[in-house]
């Protein structure tokens, strides 16, 4: 496990003080645990942000919304190859208590998906700016006459 | 406002559904002059699309006036007569920053929900259901443009509506796939279907300068548009041996390229497939010489079963790809037409009102009465 993976919502300046730190995160291996070993760690989720580690952490700290998964994720950090941007990771932390209104989520059918959804957020953040919203839909608003 | 609705298989209608609103600070609202019919509703239209729901709002193809920006907007201002680009994409992502916007990763509002191999969503697509980001479709009085400084690009005064309309999808495909299919000066390249993507591949390889473009296709009224406009020669494959013919008018060799556009397959309710697609891809692989290059347009079926994957490994051959275009040759394309290079109003062989919007469809999707594309004003 690299050392960032345990320093919780700020990494602290020591831990960014820029790409060389980060490439000192070893490469995880693509799968930790089976699917038939509920003791197994989660699978790491993980998205390549196309911005340097300072831009996708700024002074160390987890970006929105990754913050407020504080305590029920742990998170890798590491310079992408290939001049790519950074490659940021995270997966459920076994045996943690999940943030109050998220722990359906954390344990549910999928519980890579709210993983995943915020780490593209946090994507979406960095590269265009904002989170994208779907235009509502037709059905989803009264006014609709058939 | 009124948009043209998906309402169940083979059934539009046109109805009362509430203005679109800015959703985020980098859209604008634009009110729409022209929308044209595109292949790839086809498989919509007929219920093939699992995440379709009734009263979604098709059209991925339009043109309009800017009426609303969003405080994030830097190049559009009310009043700007736009195009918009068929592919939703934010422009700051690395697909984007290389030129392949349909590739973004960021135009879709739940990516991680219809991204079960993780990763791997595609830009997001006005018009098509929320696997393609949950983006109303242009078929309406207004549509919402997500991205505008990235996907919207003001029209320029020579440039009318009709024709501009096209710079939105069909001509920025057909320059994708002479682009992908690397023509050169002196090439033979061959096309199989004459649509509207299928004419554009060819005006596109023409002014690329290839000294011959072939269409394939059976539709004599298309053949002899494309023959017209594009100056590519018809070839109907009712009545030819279309690989003898290509062997003959390339010298024996092949084309160079061979781009399939074939559009969308014809809508099929009993689950069977339909033999014409995969038959064009494989003409188009066995027709093409050695070393050459096939290109596969359009919203392809998951699974093509005997494939000619031995005449790719044969004849050298490169196979490539693409379901929507880039934004990047929108501009270009604009000037193009400008200057009269790039002549698409022919194309818009219906011109309808927005209400009868169900029938446009009709026609298209029957090829009946010689219709190319059918355009509605709303």
């Amino acid at each position: 496990m690299g050392r960032l993976a345990r320093a919780g919502p700020a990494l602290g300046s020591a831990a960014l003080t820029g790409a060389v730190r980060l490439l000192l995160v070893p490469r995880w291996r693509g799968r930790t645990g089976a699917d038939s070993d509920p003791a197994a760690p989660a699978r790491w989720e993980v998205v390549t942000v196309d911005r340097p580690p300072e831009q996708v952490l700024p002074d160390g700290r987890w970006p929105e919304p990754l913050r407020r998964l504080d305590g029920a994720v742990e998170v890798r950090v590491r310079a992408a190859p290939g001049d790519r941007g950074t490659e940021l990771a995270a997966r459920p932390l076994a045996g943690a208590t999940p943030p109050a209104g998220l722990a359906a989520h954390l344990v549910g059918d999928d519980p890579g998906l709210l993983v995943r959804r915020t780490l593209r957020q946090v994507k979406q953040r960095v590269e265009a700016g904002e989170v994208l919203r779907a235009d509502r839909s037709a059905l989803d608003r009264p006014e609709v006459h058939g | 406002m009124r948009a043209l609705c998906w309402v169940a298989a083979d059934e539009l209608a046109v109805r009362e559904v509430p203005d679109p609103e800015l959703r985020n600070e980098r859209d604008v609202i634009v009110r729409v002059r022209r929308s044209a019919t595109c292949g790839g509703d086809l498989p919509l239209l007929a219920g093939r699309d699992p995440l379709l729901r009734t009263g979604d709002v098709l059209g991925a193809e339009f043109l309009g006036e800017v009426v609303e920006v969003g405080p994030g907007v830097r190049r559009h201002r009310t009043g700007d007569r736009v195009v918009v680009g068929t592919s939703v994409a934010c422009g700051g992502c690395w697909y984007c920053r290389q030129g392949l916007h349909s590739c973004c990763d960021n135009a879709h509002a739940d990516p991680a929900s219809v991204d079960p191999d993780w990763g791997r969503s595609d830009a997001g697509c006005f018009g098509r259901p929320r696997a393609a980001g949950g983006f109303a479709g242009g078929h309406a009085e207004y549509v919402r443009v997500p991205y505008a400084d990235v996907g919207a690009f003001r029209v320029p005064d020579a440039v009318d509506d009709d024709r501009a309309l096209f710079a939105a999808d069909a001509a920025p495909t057909g320059w994708l796939a002479a682009e992908l299919g690397a023509v050169r000066p002196g090439d033979v390249v061959a096309i199989w279907g004459a649509g509207a993507v299928g004419q554009l591949t060819a005006r596109a390889a023409v002014l690329r300068g290839a000294s011959r473009v072939l269409v394939v296709d059976r539709h004599e009224d298309r053949l002899r548009m494309a023959e017209r406009h594009s100056g590519a020669e018809p070839l109907d494959y009712r009545r030819t041996d279309v690989a003898a013919e290509l062997r003959d008018r390339s010298g024996g060799r092949g084309p160079d390229v061979c781009v399939v556009a074939v559009g969308a397959p014809p809508p099929d309710r009993f689950g069977g497939r339909s033999a014409d697609r995969p038959d064009a891809r494989r003409e188009a692989v066995h027709a093409c010489r050695k070393g050459g290059v096939v290109v596969v347009l359009g919203a392809a079926d998951g699974f093509v079963d005997a494939f000619p994957l031995g005449t790719v490994t044969d004849r050298r051959l490169t196979l490539r790809g693409a379901r929507r275009p880039d934004l990047r040759d929108v501009p270009m394309l604009l000037d193009r037409m400008a200057r009269d290079e790039l002549c698409t109003e022919h194309l818009a062989t219906h011109r309808l009102p927005l209400e009868h919007g169900p029938q446009g469809y009709e026609l298209f999707r029957d090829r009946a009465d010689g219709c190319v594309r059918a355009v509605f004003t709303p």
